[in-house]
Parts: C-alpha cells; sequence; structure tokens
C-alpha cells in the first residue's frame, strides 16, 4: 500500500482522501471501548478512587474553610491517610486507562484476522490507525471529562460553595494536561501493540516502560546528574548545577511534566517548577496566588511537551503501520 | 481500459531477496471463474495481496478493472470483494454489526445500508441468525458471512483466498455452488486453492502456480493435454476375440494409444472424446460392446504429473 516504493520516476499521487472511512473507524472503535467488560472495570475503578478521595479531601478541608481562595482546586490536591490525593492517584490510572484501551489495537485486528478483511475496504491504512487512536482518545477524553464533572458535583453539594471562574479554567486546563498525558500512554501502547504480534506482549512491554519512567528514571536522573555535574568542592553553584542537571534529565519523563504541570495549575501559590519541588505534590509554597496567566506561563514548556510527545509517538505508529505486511 | 478484468504484465514481488511472485503475466476475461493452483507457499496470496493494492509490487504492472490498483486504491477496492484465506469477524459483534461497519467503510448508511445488508444476508442463508453474535458462527456459517460480507459493495469482482479450506464436504459442495451462482450473476471470480478437484468443478480456467511462476495456465482440459499429452481414456467392456477388438480399436481415427487391460476391459486414449467413433469400430469388428465409459483427466493427476516432472528436470 502506501509505502511508496517508486516503481518508476513520476511521483504517486494517491487517489481521494486518506481520510475516507475514518470516522466509521472512530465511531466503531468508541462503541467497543464503552462497551467492552474491560473498560467497565476501569470506569468502576476510577470512580471509587475519585470518590474516595474527594470524599476524603471534603473532610479536611471542611475544617478550614473560607482560608483559601481556591477550595475547589484543593478538591485534587488534597489528601487525609489513608489516601492519597486524587491526583496521585491519576499519575497511575490513566497510564492504565490508556494502555487498556490500545495495547490491543493493531495486533488484535491481526489475531483475530480482520485486518485484511478491513483494509479490502474503500479506506486507507491511514484511517484505520487514526480512527484507532481517535477512538481511544475520545473514550479517554470522555472518561475523564466525566469524573471530572463527578468531582465538581460532589464539590459542590459537599463544599456547599459554587468554584469561582479562575477554579473553573483551572481545573479545564488541568482536564486538558491530563488527556493528552493519557494521550502519551495510549500512543506508547499503540506502537506496541504494531511491534508486537501477541496483545500480552504489548501489554507487558507498555507497562514495563510506564514502570521504568515512573519507579527507576527519577533515580537513573540522580545518578545521571553526579556523573554528568558532579559535586567536587561542594559549592553552590556546583550544587545547584547538579540539581539542575537533574532536573532536566527527570523532565524526559511524561510523568514530571505532568506532575509539574498539574502542580503549577492547581496551586496557584507555586512559582516555579524549577530546583524547589520535582515531585511533592502538597509541598506548596508559601506566599501569594499567582493569576492563571502566570501560572500557564510556568508550566508552558511542559504543557506543550505532553502534547509533542503524544504526536511523536503516533507518527512512530503511524510509520510503523504502513511499512508493516498485512499478511498473516 | 483493457478487456480483462485483471491483467498483469510481468509483475514480480521480492521479500529480502526472496521472490515470492516471479515474472507473472495473468490474464482474466470478464465473467469467468479462474483459479489459482499450487501448494502452499506458490506465490498465490501474495499476488491477490498486489491485485488488491495491499502490498506494492516490485516491479510489473498490475490492472484490475483497468485500473491501477496502487494508484486508484479506492476505486479499486470499492469495486473488489476480497475474502481472505481466513475470513475474520468481530467475534463479540453479531453479523448484521460486522456487516454495519463494513458498509459505513464502503460509504453506505441509513436505510439504503440497511437494506443491503438484509439483502445480501438473506442470499447467503443468514437472515434468521443475522442477529446472533458472530462467535457463535460455525466454519461454514462463518465463510458465508465472508460472501455476504463482500456482496455489500455489489462487487465487478472477488477474489476468494482459499475459500472452502476447513470446510467440511458437505459445507465445500454448497459453497462451490454458491460461487457458480455469482458467477450467473455475472461477477467475475478469482479464487485460489490447493484443493484440485474442487477447483475442477467450479473454475473455467485455471493457472498453475510454482515457485511464484505461474507455470500453465488453461481450462483443466487444455491443462491435461499439455501435461499428460491424452486428455480423455475411454474405458470399455466388449465380449470377442482379443486379438480382433484390439485391431478393431487400433484403427479408430484420433486414438493415440490401445490397452487390454484385464478380461473383457480395453482402455484408449485420446485427445478428445471418441466414444462414437470406438463403438462403432467395437461392433463392426463383430465383437459384443457390454459398456462404454470415459474418464476425464482430473486435475489431481495433471498437478501430480507436473511435479513429478519438475522434480526430475531437477535431479538432472
Amino acid at each position: 500500500m502506501p509505502k511508496r516504493s517508486k516503481p518508476s520516476s513520476a511521483p504517486i499521487e494517491r487517489e481521494g482522501s486518506p481520510w475516507t472511512g475514518l470516522w466509521a473507524v472512530v465511531t466503531k472503535e468508541m462503541a467497543d471501548h464503552m462497551t467492552s467488560a474491560r473498560m467497565r472495570i476501569l470506569e468502576i475503578l476510577i470512580v471509587l478512587t475519585a470518590a474516595g478521595s474527594v470524599y476524603a479531601a471534603m473532610q479536611v478541608l471542611r475544617e478550614t474553610v473560607g482560608q483559601d481562595p481556591f477550595l475547589f482546586l484543593k478538591l485534587f490536591t488534597t489528601s487525609r491517610d489513608p489516601l492519597p490525593a486524587f491526583i496521585s492517584f491519576l499519575v497511575f490510572l490513566v497510564p492504565l486507562i490508556s494502555i487498556a484501551l490500545t495495547f490491543d489495537s493493531v495486533n488484535g485486528e491481526f489475531n483475530r484476522r480482520t485486518l485484511s478483511r478491513v483494509l479490502a475496504q474503500p479506506i486507507y491504512r491511514d484511517a484505520l490507525l487514526m480512527g484507532k487512536f481517535l477512538g481511544a482518545f475520545f473514550t479517554l477524553a470522555l472518561v475523564l471529562t466525566a469524573i471530572w464533572l463527578l468531582i465538581f458535583g460532589l464539590g459542590i453539594v459537599g463544599l456547599g460553595l459554587p468554584p469561582n471562574t479562575e477554579e473553573v479554567a483551572r481545573s479545564l486546563l488541568f482536564l486538558v494536561t491530563t488527556i493528552f498525558y493519557g494521550g502519551i500512554w495510549l500512543a506508547v501502547a499503540m506502537v506496541f501493540s504494531i511491534v508486537f504480534r501477541q496483545p500480552a506482549t504489548a501489554a507487558l512491554a507498555s507497562i514495563s516502560v510506564w514502570l521504568f519512567f515512573t519507579v527507576f528514571w527519577g533515580i537513573l536522573a540522580s545518578l545521571f546528574a553526579q556523573v554528568i555535574s558532579p559535586v567536587q568542592i561542594g559549592t553552590l553553584t556546583e550544587i545547584v548545577r547538579q540539581t539542575e542537571t537533574q532536573l532536566a534529565l527527570s523532565r524526559l519523563s511524561p510523568n514530571t511534566l505532568y506532575a509539574e504541570t498539574m502542580l503549577a495549575l492547581l496551586q496557584p501559590t507555586v512559582r516555579s517548577t524549577g530546583l524547589l519541588l520535582p515531585f511533592q505534590l502538597e509541598g506548596a509554597v508559601m506566599g501569594s496566588p499567582l493569576p492563571l496567566r502566570q501560572s500557564v506561563l510556568i508550566i508552558w514548556p511542559q504543557f506543550t511537551g505532553l502534547i509533542a510527545v503524544t504526536i511523536l509517538l503516533f507518527a512512530l505508529s503511524y510509520v510503523l503501520f504502513q511499512r508493516q505486511e498485512i499478511r498473516a | 481500459m483493457s478487456e480483462y478484468v485483471i491483467e498483469t504484465v510481468n509483475l514480480t514481488k521480492k521479500y529480502d531477496g526472496f521472490t515470492a511472485v516471479n515474472n507473472l503475466n495473468l490474464r482474466v476475461q470478464q465473467g469467468e471463474v479462474f483459479g489459482l493452483l499450487g501448494p502452499n507457499g506458490a506465490g498465490k496470496t501474495t499476488t491477490i495481496l498486489m491485485l488488491l493494492g495491499l502490498t506494492d509490487p516490485t516491479s510489473g504492472k498490475v490492472t484490475v478493472l483497468g485500473m491501477d490498483p496502487t494508484r486508484k486504491t479506492l476505486s479499486v477496492k470499492s469495486k473488489v470483494g476480497y475474502i481472505p484465506d481466513t475470513v475474520g469477524f468481530y467475534d463479540e459483534l453479531t453479523a448484521r454489526e460486522n456487516l454495519i461497519y463494513i458498509a459505513k467503510l464502503n460509504g453506505l448508511s441509513g436505510d439504503s445500508a440497511y437494506q443491503r445488508i438484509d439483502e445480501v444476508l438473506a442470499r447467503v442463508g443468514l437472515l434468521d441468525v443475522a442477529d446472533q453474535r458472530v462467535g457463535t458462527y460455525s466454519r461454514g456459517m462463518r465463510q458465508r458471512l465472508g460472501v455476504a460480507d463482500v456482496l455489500i459493495k455489489q462487487p465487478q469482482l472477488i477474489i476468494m483466498d482459499e475459500p472452502t479450506q476447513g470446510l467440511d464436504p458437505e459445507r465445500a459442495r454448497e459453497f462451490l455452488h454458491m460461487i457458480r451462482s455469482l458467477k450467473e450473476e455475472g461477477i467475475t471470480i478469482l479464487l485460489s486453492s490447493h484443493l484440485l478437484h474442487q477447483v475442477q468443478i467450479v473454475c473455467d480456467r485455471v493457472g498453475l502456480f510454482h515457485r511464484g511462476r505461474m507455470v500453465l495456465e488453461g481450462t483443466v482440459s487444455e491443462l491435461a493435454k499439455k501435461v499428460l499429452g491424452r486428455a480423455y481414456r475411454v474405458i470399455l467392456n466388449a465380449e470377442g476375440s482379443p486379438s480382433q477388438i484390439l485391431e478393431a480399436l487400433e484403427k479408430v481415427p484420433g486414438q493415440v494409444g490401445v490397452r487390454h487391460l484385464e478380461g473383457d476391459r480395453y482402455e484408449v486414449e485420446a485427445e478428445k472424446d471418441i466414444r462414437p467413433e470406438v463403438a462403432r469400430a467395437v461392433v463392426q469388428s463383430g465383437a459384443n460392446l457390454l459398456g462404454l465409459e470415459v474418464e476425464a483427466q482430473s486435475l489431481d493427476e495433471i498437478y501430480a504429473r507436473y511435479f513429478e516432472e519438475v522434480k526430475h528436470a531437477q535431479k538432472e
């Protein structure tokens, strides 16, 4: 197919739009996801964690009512033992949902032997892959939006206060960031679903990548930082340089990008994502809150980074899929 | 616009140094059933994928319905139905839901799509079970659903890869019937198989594949003539003196070999059906003709003989 080996010097022009049939694929994929048992389990899981952590947060917040101008945002970030805050849950729930949505998207069609039949219809491979990605992406967006609305509803009922405009704006941006953070893992799992014929292998590979970034990358970043910018005498500049190296390295992980973005968006008092706070989700910096524009400025590189990684990974899966021989 | 539904000129496909299809020149006419015949790995499926534009040829030219499948991919795929060797469906969906997806991919929607789906399901006899999940279907039902699936787009050409593989003889026979009835509707059919007797029943012409080449092409009897030299064997039972009968048989015009089998059985080989001549000769010789039958050579024999020859040639 569009793998363009050129038999003649004339450029091959493809007939029609590469997106013919895209929406048929998207709607079919979404319908599949929505009705699958896999998704129901995950939905129950995420609703339970959302309800649990938000309820716990509300109990804490009731005691401190009126002390914070951004009470609603605290719903996402406040924790009470033994439950962590909702955003801490999200850091691993979102990758889990995303991987579950796409780890068998291409190899599943192979194994069911539906791929050649579907590709024999008047569509291009582009439409199939894009449709599968968008179907999963929209499903993810739908689930997360529903949870987001649920938390808002719980908040209004539980706290008896409506959110102000800035809280709505900040949490909306937070929602968008979370969706794109999920997008990265959708694309990761999709790449593996093209590379590996066995869905189980693809799922395992995706989870390994996620574990690597969640657990090991932080350790590796500090190790590498010690090698790249060693502290020899112990001057302040040396220590600062090492910390900066470590931070730069840890930002290669989408988890760091996401954590920093969440922090700046949900805690208006955060003034910088540098130095002081790589992972401390609840460690608030003292001081007066920043306006939304300023907070967005702080995390703009992280935010665009998340979107860029999603697009890059999708492009990779695209190239791999176009080159794949479809005969089973 | 060429007069052929499928035409390939020196079509070649190489995978990492291995030549799957080698200088293939294939021509299929409007309305015929053409069988690609050959052992597994002879290049049949690769040829089919190139015809559909699902794999790019390394060199050579393909024309399907007058179009180049690598350029006019969408037009070709909207007029050509493809039934893969093991046709797969979404097991968790019903037959109807599976077909709705295919209809949508073909740009059909709304009432006309539903109507078409009902029509094709009725056509293959699956309308009663249309709302059952495909997971509950038997192998034969899936194969019929595969036909329904390609009929949705109202194809001018249907390509089937090993359509009767895994079917029991009864289901296979039903399926071959269906192929014939599709031909009667004017649909051109290309099918690949290694099950010779089935190809023989249903195909107007066959092409014999061996190591990426089409080594023989023609109707079954033409192939028989080419490979075996003698396409017909007349077996007769006659009472009388064997020497007299053999003498008479040798005089029959068109015979190329005469043998006395055993008792009162004789064999005459010929390039065409010469039963009337044989009967006349026997009767005129004064013997009593008890029985007369003709055996058309089966593809199996042609096949076996051909590959025997190839093996011999390789040894030498």
